[in-house]
């Protein structure tokens, strides 16, 4: 799978990290870890920027987080207006890492707290695209 | 050491829909720059024009306007850094004088908004986050703002009607600015009643896309002196720059290029943060600016919500902030910005502020931020 299968509009469609729609289709969500100085990346990235190794391997999260900020979006960029209100959400995963993503329209607004606990899941969308969002734990 | 100047700044009105092409809107700007100062066209060395491109139609448009003001054949480029372009312009021009490169340059912002469709604006818009992993989300900047917001509430306890206290400044002091877009007071009510954009931020924490140009002329101290009897020294700068994704963020309650930028242009202006007679800080929206107060030192982390409460930062108050409405009143037309802020510092210090002048003004600060805290850029200027 191309990476321009990823959300609900992608922008780019070729990458060294590709393989990470793959992996999101298997229902893992993958993040990279640098053979050389053992630092993990999410999102995964080919290349580690604190040695420049290009020596990475794959590395599953456990999708376990905790909400760190968010923001419901009530106007949107082109491709997004039919969504509108969709919150958008930073959180805190347990390996340390961070993931950007929209919380699940399950959560309703009234019940969302900065440091409720989340759980990162692959989603599929509509036309064979795939994503991932954060639903509750 | 020699020291380099301000001599000469220029702006047009900022507003919607100028209905004059982006040539002609920096030609404004220019010849407002050389007003009451003595130097010819010919006189400048080099000159660094400023914007964003992703709403330019002219490809390179340096050429251009050097061409359209009179300026070639002398050396002229493309300097960007969204909306901090002018201030990295004036960083570079800075440079330039300072190496013995070129005497006198001038550093033309300009951004026509309205150059393109508010579909392309749309699409755009999509476009400023991180493309690979953020963008497929649908996020914009008021959104980035946003997070920052509402992270900022759940560790300080900074309200909705703190936000909008900034806003209601804004409105005040926008009425003696005859350059600003928009000109008129605002309620805290019809703040707090607006609609939502990006919760917590509702209609009037935002500032509006505009067309506008600045200039700002630079000169070495030795040529300073024969162009005008009141220069402004430029005694700091500082710039750094954060990650553009959101995920590489540590600081979600402030922006560490604009802490770094500033403990820089402190450093090397050999002054600290109550040294400041006045300040424009980058209120693109009003989160930033309460932001930037603590980021710059004129309160502490958390603070800033405090600040603009108790009315800190009107003229009077500890801190005089953005006396010429700022961005959330005058217009965000992107790489104008930085130089119309430099613009606002330059008359409070030359004592030609009118009816917004701090009294005895003698070190003004520029905050001029790209993106959601991705380039930090502060600027002091010295009378």
């Amino acid at each position: 799978m191309s990476f321009d299968k990823f959300g609900k509009i992608s922008y780019i469609s070729e990458s060294k990290v590709a393989d990470f729609v793959k992996y999101l289709n298997e229902g893992k969500i993958m993040a990279t870890r640098c053979n050389k100085c053992g630092k993990l990346h999410f999102p995964p990235r080919a290349d580690c920027p604190d040695d420049l190794s290009t020596d990475m391997k794959w590395e599953e999260l456990s999708g376990r987080c905790k909400l760190l900020t968010y923001t419901t979006a009530h106007f949107a960029p082109t491709g997004f207006k039919d969504d509108v209100p969709y919150t958008i959400a930073l959180a805190q995963c347990e390996e340390g890492v961070k993931a950007y993503a929209l919380l699940s329209k399950d959560i309703d607004e009234n019940e969302i707290r900065i440091g409720m606990k989340l759980q990162l899941i692959p989603i599929r969308l509509p036309d064979n695209r795939i994503t991932y969002e954060l639903q509750k734990a | 050491m020699m020291s380099v100047a301000i001599v000469g700044v220029g702006q047009t009105s900022f507003s919607r829909n100028c209905g004059v092409s982006i040539r002609e809107l920096c030609f404004e700007a220019f010849r407002d720059s050389l007003e009451d100062i003595n130097l010819m066209v010919k006189e400048i060395d080099a000159s660094i024009v400023c914007s964003a491109p992703e709403y330019d139609k002219q490809r390179s448009p340096a050429g251009l306007i050097s061409e359209y003001v009179g300026l070639t054949p002398k050396p002229t480029f493309y300097a960007e850094s969204i909306c901090s372009s002018s201030s990295i312009g004036v960083k570079v021009g800075y440079s330039f004088i300072k190496s013995g490169l070129h005497d006198i340059v001038a550093v033309i912002g300009f951004q026509k908004m309205s150059e393109i469709s508010s579909a392309e604006v749309q699409e755009r818009m999509g476009r400023g986050a991180d493309i690979q992993w953020e963008s497929p989300f649908g996020t914009m900047m008021p959104a980035g703002y946003a997070m920052f917001a509402r992270a900022h509430m759940q560790k300080y306890g900074t309200t909705g009607e703190q936000l909008a206290k900034v806003k209601v400044k804004s409105g005040k002091y926008s009425l003696l600015n005859p350059l600003a877009m928009y000109r008129r007071e605002v309620t805290l009510e019809e703040c707090l009643k607006a609609r939502v954009i990006a919760s917590p931020l509702k209609m009037f924490d935002c500032c509006a896309n505009a067309d506008g140009a600045s200039c700002v002329i630079m000169a070495s101290e030795e040529k300073a002196k024969k162009i005008t009897d009141t220069p402004v020294w430029v005694a700091g700068i500082g710039a750094a720059s954060d990650t553009l994704s959101t995920t590489g963020r540590t600081n979600l309650t402030g922006l560490d290029c604009a802490i770094e930028a500033g403990r820089q242009a402190y450093k090397m202006a050999r002054i600290e943060p109550e040294d400041v007679d006045v300040a424009e800080v980058h209120d693109c929206f009003t989160i930033a600016e309460i932001m930037a107060y603590e980021n710059l030192g004129f309160c502490k982390p958390g603070e800033g919500g405090k600040l603009i409460e108790e009315s800190q930062t009107y003229i009077g108050g500890k801190i005089p902030v953005n006396v010429d409405g700022g961005l959330l009143s005058k217009g965000h037309p992107i790489g104008a910005t930085g130089g119309s802020q430099i613009r606002t510092i330059m008359l409070q210090l030359q004592g030609n502020a009118g009816k917004t002048q701090v009294d005895g003004a003698e070190v003004g600060l520029i905050h001029n931020i790209g993106g959601i805290g991705l380039y930090g850029n502060v600027t002091i200027l010295r009378r």
